[in-house]
């Protein structure tokens, strides 16, 4: 296990190609994220990052392509890789809780026909107490704010002890104290040398948050580090134009409103990136 | 008493009831997962699926022998609910369309081999088939008991085995899969056992009413608990008190069909459970929706003396309840609410006049500030 974590690559995706019905979703998709990276996924609604994260995951089988973690097929490296799904895939009135929830984290690895026990007691009460859920573990879950659910969803992963996380969309419609504790989370993630992969919408905190960065609309678009791939060019194909540009200045004397589109200087206007309307159907294939 | 009596001593009252408490025990158990997975129908659409396979047994075989007539059931059904897995999985109907088009068409086909071939035969001897429509649990004897007892355990202790496969494919297969868990090969193996509890109940409650055992437990059951294993339990004993219950009612009265009977006695436990379960039941929440409600007259109240009193910068000042009824027009009057206000000591009166008390000044200000003004 040692020597395939040696691998430089975490995450290596070549020629991916996924089609629901004869369209594609995502079309020969070259991914390569290095270890020890944070990495964001950004594109407009259809883009393809779901699909990108479950093809990875095997979820959903591809129309060609192959997908290595850490120089080995995922089918042999599922200990290696954690995964936190959106909030809104599952039914939050199931009759569980919280505890029950991030204990199934560790259910790959327990025996056949075993339950969790004592050990995943405690794996997951360290793992809410990491993202500061420790008062909820015996709560149903039903009575969870979007924030705390998606902090559950992060503690399960956590209790995966993976190498590599791949999240959809964990930052989607949470409160300020969990965005606040997800970018904590991230950090110590990384410290720890593990690699993070996570769908993320807005396009303001890609360089807050985030060391990398892979621009997707169907076509991978762009990947690398932040600073040399998050350029307005790039955003500019990703989205289609839809994107309006506010120089930092413009922020600083409160005009807003006023875009700044001639502009193609990349880096320095990055974190003023502002999407006015990210839905871009024109871009779908059809 | 003498019920009581008979229930150990009459040996058909006993076999009939140890019959339907154990097809209660186990489409309650197995049915908790139908409807934690949204697929109340699927029991609909595999027991009507069954009924094919009955009547092809019998004009296969030639014998009403229960265990030939079940294992057709059991085989129909079962490529029944393959049926709708490879629709949904090969076309773009849903799970809803496919369950009703699998429901539908089995069970038209069904009962066409039952009036254009089986009524038909010179023989005659159809008689008895039909009783797997309504269901007629006097009919079961010792050995059906004992099949469907080994049969029952059988799926429990697989479910048992499953228990934590079965909680991630009901909860987030996705997931499930992540982990290496074989998702689609569950759901089968799932359903296979949905398909055993439904068989096994044919005989009792027959084709037309067994998804109700399927559902109804499990639906009350939800109402209970918070714990998918309470609820399981819940569930199975539910199952079981309305099928004893009905088995009894109807083979202790003349001539009333078994199946409706049980089913009118779980929806008896369904509707008790509706309405007064703690925290999900109607009553439950009506008397929370009546208590916010005061709560908020009341502090709507509070804040009308607290703008009066900040309004004449005296708090000794004293207000007329008309001024205060004519402030709260249309929320049903002040009456009630000063006198909560009274009872709390944040208001004192004064003939028909009010103040605020230093105490309920000060729980107004709080109030006001968390609202942001």
């Amino acid at each position: 296990m040692t020597e395939s974590l040696n691998n430089r690559l975490a995450i290596d995706v070549a020629d991916l190609t996924v089609a629901y019905r004869d369209q594609p979703v995502l079309w020969d998709v070259d991914l390569n994220v290095p270890s020890g990276v944070l990495m964001a996924i950004v594109g407009p609604n259809g883009a393809g990052k779901t699909t990108l994260i479950k093809a990875i995951l095997g979820l959903v089988s591809p129309a060609a392509g192959r997908v290595l973690i850490h120089g080995q097929p995922y089918a042999d490296q599922r200990r290696l890789v954690g995964y936190v799904p959106q909030r809104g895939s599952v039914d939050w009135d199931f009759p569980t809780s919280v505890l029950d929830v991030v204990m199934m984290g560790c259910y790959g690895t327990l025996g056949w026909g075993r339950r969790p026990g004592r050990r995943e007691r405690a794996r997951g009460m360290k793992a809410l107490e990491n993202v500061g859920m420790l008062d909820f573990a015996d709560r149903q879950i039903s009575q969870l704010s979007g924030g705390q659910q998606q902090r559950v969803f992060l503690a399960r992963a956590l209790v995966q002890d993976a190498q590599v996380y791949l999240m959809d969309e964990p930052f989607q419609g949470v409160d300020a104290t969990t965005e606040r504790a997800i970018v904590a989370l991230l950090q110590d993630l990384r410290a720890a040398g593990k690699t993070v992969v996570a769908v993320h919408h807005d396009l303001q905190t890609v360089a807050d948050y985030f060391d990398s960065v892979t621009l997707l609309n169907v076509r991978r678009i762009a990947s690398g580090p932040v600073e040399e791939v998050f350029t307005e060019q790039n955003l500019r194909l990703a989205y289609g134009g839809r994107v309006a540009f506010l120089s930092r200045d413009a922020q600083a004397d409160g005009s807003t409103g006023q875009s700044d589109t001639a502009s193609s200087e990349p880096v320095d206007d990055v974190i003023t990136v502002q999407v006015d309307k990210p839905i871009d159907t024109s871009l779908r294939p059809s | 008493m003498e019920l009581l009596h008979n229930l150990f001593f009459d040996y058909t009252l006993r076999t009939v009831a140890q019959g339907s408490a154990t097809l209660g025990i186990v489409s309650g158990a197995l049915g908790t997962y139908a409807v934690l997975r949204k697929q109340s129908l699927l029991g609909d659409a595999i027991s009507h699926a069954a009924w094919p396979g009955i009547a092809l047994a019998f004009l296969l075989t030639g014998s009403k022998a229960p265990l030939v007539l079940v294992l057709g059931a059991a085989a129909a059904g079962w490529i029944g609910t393959l049926f709708v897995m490879g629709i949904v999985n090969t076309t773009r109907l849903k799970d809803d369309s496919a369950l009703g088009l699998v429901l539908s068409v089995f069970f038209g086909f069904g009962l066409v081999l039952l009036t254009a071939f089986i009524q038909k035969m010179p023989n005659a001897n159809q008689a008895g088939l039909d009783k797997f429509l309504f269901g007629q649990a006097a009919a079961l004897v010792e050995r059906d008991v004992k099949t469907m007892g080994s049969l029952g355990i059988i799926a429990l202790l697989i479910m048992m085995v499953f228990w934590k496969d079965f909680k991630l494919l009901s909860f987030d297969p996705d997931f499930g899969a992540s982990l290496g868990f074989r998702m689609r090969w569950l759901d089968v193996l799932l359903t296979t056992l949905i398909v055993i509890a439904i068989v096994l109940g044919l005989q009792t409650v027959g084709v037309v009413l067994m998804s109700a055992m399927v559902v109804a437990p499990a639906a009350a059951a939800r109402q209970w608990t918070d714990r998918l294993g309470v609820m399981v339990l819940l569930s199975a004993l539910f199952g079981a008190v309305a099928g004893v219950s009905g088995a009894l009612i109807s083979s202790s009265t003349a001539r009333i069909p078994t199946g409706p009977t049980i089913v009118l006695c779980i929806s008896a436990i369904v509707l008790i459970s509706m309405t007064l379960a703690p925290n999900r039941g109607l009553i439950w929440n009506w008397i929370r929706h009546q208590r916010n409600r005061r709560q908020l007259r009341v502090e709507m109240v509070l804040d009308d003396l607290y703008a009066l009193t900040l309004q004449h910068e005296d708090l000794e000042h004293r207000h007329s309840v008309r001024v205060l009824n004519a402030m709260s027009a249309g929320r049903g009057g002040a009456k009630r609410s000063l006198e909560e206000l009274e009872a709390r000591s944040w208001a004192h009166r004064v003939g028909t006049e009010w103040a605020l008390t230093p105490k309920g000044l000060a729980e107004a200000k709080r109030l006001a500030e968390m609202r942001g003004n």
